[in-house]
């Protein structure tokens, strides 16, 4: 039955660009990217409770390895290649960072998005001479619609399947006591590893889906670090360890955010910061935790 | 069955242990006893693999555990119920213990053994199905211990099992302990409670500023003035 509705929805969101101006198809193309961003940072954060900000490190990857090979490949490799540069990423990485625990890690990641766009810049700078690329690629708004729809669609499967499956127990048994959890046999390392991976298999796909509606792209504009922190509380808001959280929060931030820089693009920051906070305090576990709650106190009021 | 021999850990410049060397025979209940910072908990960390020793020995059943991942160590029939509540909170009492009974060697008792945990702990088959972290500190310790315990061990590390619980649930766990003592597994065990812990055990070592200051049967050490004086509160209790 959930199944059903769940493929209803995919479908009736696939039939959608056919509806809309360009305009809504603009903001279709955001919200869906959100929420594939939002619920492909969970597979990884939702249930170990790693708060990652290197989501645009992925991201930006993907975008800048379609900006750089766009000319050189057929655009399905170039896909391929940068979901594969991303995973390469996220194992060296996830292989030298994983024991940082709690705060070091969120400061790391952030690092490390930095590092990548610095990383970049210097080279293009140096090396090529240049600091911005065009991408110029025959690919539709509707098309890019459609992947990135494929892609959110199997990311949300894949987060069903992982939580049913032993390794989503695994993450679980992680995010509770990491202790309590090697000492119960889980090769803590592997597990980590893996979701991250996924994780960012995942979001530099996005990136790589979404680059040609950038059409001109420089490091400043791909690593911009709003991406990870959106991504963030949009997940958080939801509920990062619950299937439709990601989705839950990302669609109305997003149409929030497109709404609050449109009307105040200067001081947007601001609601963004407020939002964080009041995230963070009042619904610590997101809106489906909270609704929950809610009935239980009503069930045991009636009581 | 466990040897440690020369056991030295530091952390950064500060030094946690400075060459501590103690053993533990199979069947035997040995307590380390010590005051907060004296090197206790680094000393149980390096044998469940939390605490990485700067040199030293560890060997159990004649295999140097310091090479073994720390994941591997409940295969090696080692379970370990770390401080504070070694439970995980999100999940129920029976997933609490079924993640418990992961090696290969318990998975196939695990049934058995789950009776045996619900004989220890009467209020874990009644409470099977609640959220462990919505339990008291004593019944997530009793979830803490049965954990361990589905893992069918041959050695049973404590750290703290009493900290931080009200004296009567204290007195609950003990008789918990007493009893998992009485079926023959050997337990080391690192207790602030010097009192109820030199109770029960066989032997203790005592441990003071990162070295062992002295050991003995736990009878002797009940009545030695020094221990009295320094672990059991004076003479108050040398009285009772």
């Amino acid at each position: 039955m959930k199944i059903a509705l769940s493929l209803a929805a995919l479908v009736a969101l696939a039939l959608a660009p056919f509806g809309v101006s360009d305009y809504g198809l603009g903001l279709l193309i955001g919200a869906v990217t959100y929420v594939t961003l939002a619920s492909g940072w969970a597979v990884f954060s939702g249930h170990t409770r790693y708060v990652s900000l290197a989501t645009v490190a992925f991201y930006g990857t993907g975008a800048y390895t379609v900006a750089v090979l766009n000319e050189a490949m057929p655009y399905w490799l170039v896909l391929i290649v940068a979901g594969l540069i991303g995973a390469a990423i996220a194992l060296v990485v996830g292989l030298s960072t994983l024991r940082l625990a709690g705060v070091y890690f969120v400061i790391f990641t952030f690092g490390l998005s930095e590092l990548v766009r610095q990383l970049i810049t210097w080279y293009e700078v140096n090396v090529t001479g240049t600091l911005g690329r065009y991408i110029f690629l025959d690919v539709s708004a509707r098309e890019i619609y459609w992947q990135m729809l494929a892609l959110g669609a199997a990311t949300i499967a894949l987060t069903a399947w992982i939580q049913r499956h032993r390794l989503g127990l695994a993450l679980r048994v992680i995010g509770d006591d990491e202790v309590v959890a090697a000492h119960s046999g889980i090769p803590l390392a592997r597990t980590k590893l893996t979701a991250f991976v996924l994780s960012a298999t995942i979001l530099t796909l996005a990136g790589a889906i979404a680059s040609p509606r950038w059409v001109y792209v420089e490091p400043s504009i791909v690593f911009n670090p709003t991406v990870s922190f959106l991504t963030v509380i949009m997940a958080l808001l939801g509920g990062a360890n619950r299937l439709w959280g990601p989705v839950l929060g990302a669609v109305p931030l997003f149409l929030a955010f497109e709404w609050l820089s449109a009307r105040f693009p200067d001081t947007y920051p601001i609601f963004l910061g407020l939002l964080f906070i009041l995230v963070v305090f009042a619904l610590p576990d997101g809106i489906l935790a909270g609704l929950e709650r809610l009935k239980t106190r009503k069930t045991e009021d009636r009581a | 069955m466990l040897e440690v021999t020369d056991l030295r850990i530091t952390y950064g410049k500060h030094v946690a242990l400075d060459g501590a060397s103690i053993s533990v025979g199979a069947g035997e209940m040995v307590a380390i006893l010590g005051a907060n910072g004296a090197g206790k908990s680094s000393l149980l960390g390096a044998v469940g693999g939390r605490v990485r020793p700067a040199s030293g020995q560890v060997t159990y059943k004649g295999r140097d555990l310091l090479r073994l991942p720390q994941h591997a160590l409940v295969e090696e029939g080692i379970a370990l119920v770390p401080e504070g509540r070694g439970i995980f909170p999100g999940l129920s009492v029976a997933e609490n213990l079924d993640l418990g009974a992961r090696p290969r060697r318990a998975k196939a008792r695990a049934g058995a053994i789950r009776e045996q945990v619900f004989t220890l702990f009467p209020k874990l088959a009644e409470r099977r199905a609640q959220i462990a972290g919505t339990m008291s500190g004593g019944e997530q310790q009793m979830v803490a211990i049965g954990r361990a315990l589905m893992s069918a061990p041959d050695l049973l590390l404590l750290d703290e099992p009493s900290l931080g619980l009200a004296p009567i649930v204290v007195q609950e766990v003990f008789a918990a302990l007493a009893r998992i003592r009485a079926s023959g597994l050997t337990i080391m065990i690192v207790e602030q409670n010097a009192r109820a812990t030199l109770a029960l055990a066989d032997r203790a070592y005592l441990i003071e500023a990162g070295r062992i200051t002295g050991s003995g049967p736990a009878d002797t050490l009940r009545t030695d003035p020094a221990v009295v004086r320094a672990f059991l509160g004076g003479a108050a209790v040398a009285e009772s």
